[in-house]
């Protein structure tokens, strides 16, 4: 791959602003030794083990559950946050009320608190005995070491994404599209699914999609709440240091590429159909 | 896939936007708007603010004494001037490289150049532990180089460079991704006219180019420095847990958690989340500022 | 304007704490450092032997040692040493985790013999912490797989401490008439099925059991349950000896490598003899782990309660690397209980 790039190494039209040498050079090489080099690493760790080895460890029932369960619940985690991330933006964006603006940059706090911190305060809510867990225990919920309390922590750290990258599109749109709708005798709710929803579609995917990538891979607010059980409650990553720790390196190597193949996939897919969405709206 | 989500924050408004009235005929029935606005308050509130609050009741729930004496524990002492130091490269590389990484993918017009941002972007979707995982692979006692380094005298994993690389690499993308979109809309006008008029490359740079993305830049910074603080998963595989070295304050936070002593526990984990409120109000503070500069 | 001027101040203060300053590393002043790489449990009984050790040492030689600790699963905790953490001696819970480490050429492979007893200087079991005044009615192994009963362990592959635990309930199951490894699977399988948490390390399972209030018996290291009741006070919960347990004899070992490259071979192995003397077997004492030498076990004899205690050495599992293979390697029977 950087092959690739070095062969392609001299701009395509010279441009009067100097430093493209030093600077090419110098991104190459950091790429290369922070990224490239460290995940070729990974891929030629797994490749020292036979196929039906590499076959036998990503099909065992536990390392499916466990990529089943990173993958769902952070699917449904992105879903969930799709759903009241548009109607956090809705509030935000559309009306003024007392409190919005806190309301605001309590958005962000997932994206700054450390996931530690968010993974022992979520344990400590939703516990039998925490503040929310209480409240649940006698309707015989609970949240904490169970599949839902991951789905929670995943919840927790998705919502800045979706927000934050639909907000500045649902601001920028223009209002005259909708007035117009309204205007030729559109209901509102008609203007809303016909007028402000494609346009505003492409930035939820991409929303969903940043959700989810993070969802996938989340350890550190996970593991506290999660109840860690292998086939129920194990996330993909999780497995990926108890073989690490079993000193089964290749095994833990082969899950991350697997999870690492499935997660660009995933995101590739994506982002096609936001290219499609955006070609069909005529929106870029 | 763009990982923009702050550029594109970046590059809204001064976030003051014309408050729709009730009349207005893009408005909803007030029915509606208040079921909107309770439902985004009650899942903020339960979601976000609720584990933001229980942070700090728990952290005081043994008065001022105790909250004071868990952070100046030696142990607890340590572990913030190691996260400090580790915060430190980890900003301070990001945002050299970062910089220059913006130049070259903004500048210039190159082959490969899609692939090379993609690149940058990479490590955005890679779970922290598998970051951790790769530099224990290369620099660990069974690792591709570690033998050579342990013959040499140098300790990578397990100590204080493994957790910087780890760390660095998973907040590569934090500056780089804030100035490209900023200076791609900038062009090389600037630029082109300063060079032109005799300035050197380096003057350049530092004359025209920085002081137009300085906000932007300070606001990369800020992220790549919370995540850096609070980073968990690849820094526990690199770490070795060893007390009053290796460990960061998300690492203390657990071992604390771990012996019992859950109100210092949440003490330490106080200053990570005041952190994070600073960052936040530092945000918002640049959010306006950038608006301001480049309002559309 | 100048309010923003005061949140950009406030800005460049958080820059300027991320600046890139060249900070030195922190030297601490001691003749020697020894890094002991320990498993769950043991916190806080190393701070105390740490404490009294380096007194010791400073009082007969005149220097100072410094002590580092890094505790976690056993497991996890001899990958580190293998992956290069620079451990001068390793404290862990069982003694095929040495092993391995001592398969990796890091520890001669007759460490076990280097120290009295099996290299273990103090040995432990395995009982239930239930809730006050038993609120489930446990008793013994059987009750473990009653219908309803929730109970708290963590996992094997990772912890020694659940190897310990698991191993016992073999040892029960085994004992009981028309006993036999397939009863003995079927009852660990059905144990595992009341397992609600599987935490990586024991302390985790201690914090789940008592801080989170889930699941009705915590199968626990003898000195886990002591300190839990210490840590809550003793309104909290009741410890439950079972009729059979299993001797659980925690090793240590310099690791010769390590104490070779940084020459401190002669403090390290000093170290680990202190846990030999009076004193060091006092320590573990009140720190609940079984003493080994006979006149402190006489001083102690009415905090640990008397066990039918069985040996890893027992024909039923042939030493440690014979049940690590059987149970808990790849593909061992622990793998068939989650696997099905």
């Amino acid at each position: 791959m950087a092959s690739a790039i070095l062969t392609a190494a001299a701009p395509r039209q010279r441009s009067a602003v100097p430093g493209f040498g030093i600077t090419f050079g110098l991104t190459v090489l950091w790429v290369s030794l922070i990224v490239l080099i460290p995940l070729a690493a990974l891929f030629l760790k797994t490749a020292e083990l036979t196929p039906d080895r590499i076959l036998a460890i990503l099909t065992a029932p536990r390392t499916l559950h466990a990529l089943k369960i990173s993958f769902g619940l952070s699917l449904a985690a992105a879903a969930t946050n799709l759903v009241f991330g548009a109607v956090i933006v809705w509030a935000l964006v559309r009306y003024e009320f007392p409190g919005r603006r806190v309301l605001d940059a309590l958005v962000d706090i997932p994206f700054a608190l450390p996931t530690a911190v968010a993974g022992i305060a979520l344990t400590d809510l939703y516990a039998a005995n925490g503040w929310i867990g209480r409240l649940l225990a006698p309707l015989g919920i609970t949240v904490a070491f169970t599949p839902l309390g991951i789905f929670i922590a995943m919840v927790f750290i998705g919502l800045p994404f979706v927000v934050r990258t639909v907000q500045p599109v649902l601001e920028d749109l223009d209002a005259d599209l909708e007035e117009a709708a309204a205007t030729l005798g559109a209901g509102r709710w008609t203007t809303i699914r016909r007028v402000v929803l494609p346009a505003v579609l492409p930035a939820f995917l991409t929303g969903f999609a940043l959700a989810f990538a993070r969802g996938v891979g989340e350890y550190g607010s996970v593991i506290f709440i999660a109840g860690n059980l292998p086939n129920v409650s194990e996330i993909a990553p999780l497995l990926i240091v108890i073989r690490l720790e079993e000193f089964r390196y290749a095994d833990a190597t082969t899950i991350a590429c697997a999870m690492l193949v499935a997660s660009f996939a995933l995101l590739f897919v994506i982002n096609a159909l936001q290219r499609w969405s955006q070609n069909r709206t005529g929106r870029l | 896939m763009s990982m923009s989500v702050p550029a594109e924050v970046a590059a809204m408004p001064a976030g003051i936007e014309t408050p729709a009235l009730p009349e207005d005929i893009r408005s909803e029935p007030r029915a509606v708007r208040w079921v909107v606005i309770g439902l985004a308050t009650l899942f903020l509130g339960l979601f976000i603010m609720l584990p933001l609050v229980n942070v700090f009741t728990q952290a005081f729930s043994k008065g001022w004494a105790a909250y004071g004496a868990a952070l100046v524990d030696a142990d607890a002492l340590a572990a913030i001037e190691l996260t400090l130091i580790v915060a430190a490269i980890s900003v301070g590389a990001n945002t050299v490289m970062g910089l220059v990484m913006a130049w070259t993918l903004t500048k210039f017009e190159f082959r490969g150049k899609s692939l090379l941002i993609t690149l940058v972007d990479l490590p955005f979707s890679v779970s922290p532990v598998i970051a951790g995982l790769v530099f224990v692979l290369l620099f660990g006692a069974q690792g591709t180089f570690g033998p050579w380094l342990i013959d040499h005298g140098w300790k990578i994993v397990f100590a204080w460079p493994g957790i910087a690389l780890a760390t660095i690499f998973v907040t590569f993308p934090f500056v780089a991704r804030e100035l490209i979109p900023l200076m791609q809309e900038q062009g090389t006008q600037e630029e082109e006219a300063a060079v032109t008029l005799g300035a050197s490359g380096l003057r350049t740079f530092l004359r025209v180019t920085l002081p137009n993305v300085k906000w932007a830049l300070l606001y990369g910074v800020l992220l790549c420095n919370a995540r850096s603080m609070g980073e968990f998963g690849a820094v526990s595989v690199v770490s070795g847990h060893v007390r009053g070295e290796t460990n960061t304050m998300p690492l203390h936070i657990e071992i604390l958690y771990n012996e019992y002593q859950f109100q210092a526990s949440f003490a330490v984990a106080s200053l990570l989340a005041l952190l994070a409120v600073v960052t936040l109000l530092a945000k918002t503070a640049l959010e306006a500022r950038i608006g301001r500069r480049h309002g559309h | 304007m100048s309010f923003s001027f005061r949140r950009l101040a406030f800005a460049a203060l958080i820059a300027a704490l991320a600046a890139p300053v060249a900070a030195p590393q922190p030297s601490r002043a001691a003749d020697v450092d020894i890094l002991n790489v320990s498993y769950d449990p043991t916190r806080e009984l190393y701070v105390a032997i740490n404490k009294a050790f380096a007194e010791k040492y400073k009082a007969e030689t005149g220097k100072t040692v410094a002590f580092k600790q890094s505790h976690g699963g056993s497991g996890k905790q001899a990958r580190s040493v293998i992956d290069g953490l620079d451990a001068d001696v390793v404290t862990l819970a069982l003694a095929y985790d040495i092993d391995a480490i001592a398969d990796k050429g890091l520890i001669a492979a007759d460490w076990q013999k280097r120290l009295p007893q099996n290299a273990s200087p103090y040995t432990s079991t395995i009982v239930f912490l239930v809730r006050k005044g038993n609120p489930k009615g446990i008793k013994d192994w059987g009750d473990l797989v009653k219908p309803g009963v929730q109970v708290i362990t963590p996992n094997p592959k990772t912890s020694g401490g659940a190897r310990w635990n698991y191993l016992a309930a073999w040892a029960w199951a085994l004992k009981q008439p028309g006993g036999s490894p397939e009863t003995a699977k079927a009852f660990v399988g059905n144990l595992y099925k009341n397992v609600p948490v599987l935490d990586t390390g024991a302390r985790g399972s201690t914090v789940t059991f008592t801080e989170r209030g889930v699941g009705d018996v915590l199968l626990a290291w003898e000195n886990e349950a002591f300190l839990s009741k210490k840590e809550f006070g003793d309104d909290k919960f009741d410890i439950v000896v079972p009729s059979i347990s299993i001797l659980a004899e925690p090793p240590v070992a310099v690791v010769d490598k390590v104490v070779d490259r940084k020459g401190t071979r002669a403090v390290a192995e000093e170290y680990l003899k202190f846990l030999y003397t009076k004193e060091g077997q006092d320590i573990a004492a009140q720190n609940f782990y079984r003493p080994r030498d006979p006149e402190v076990a006489k001083k102690y004899e009415n905090v640990f309660p008397k066990v039918d205690l069985v040996t890893i050495d027992d024909p039923a599992f042939g030493g440690w690397r014979n049940a690590q293979k059987t149970h808990f390697s790849d593909g061992g029977v622990f793998d068939s209980i989650y696997t099905n």
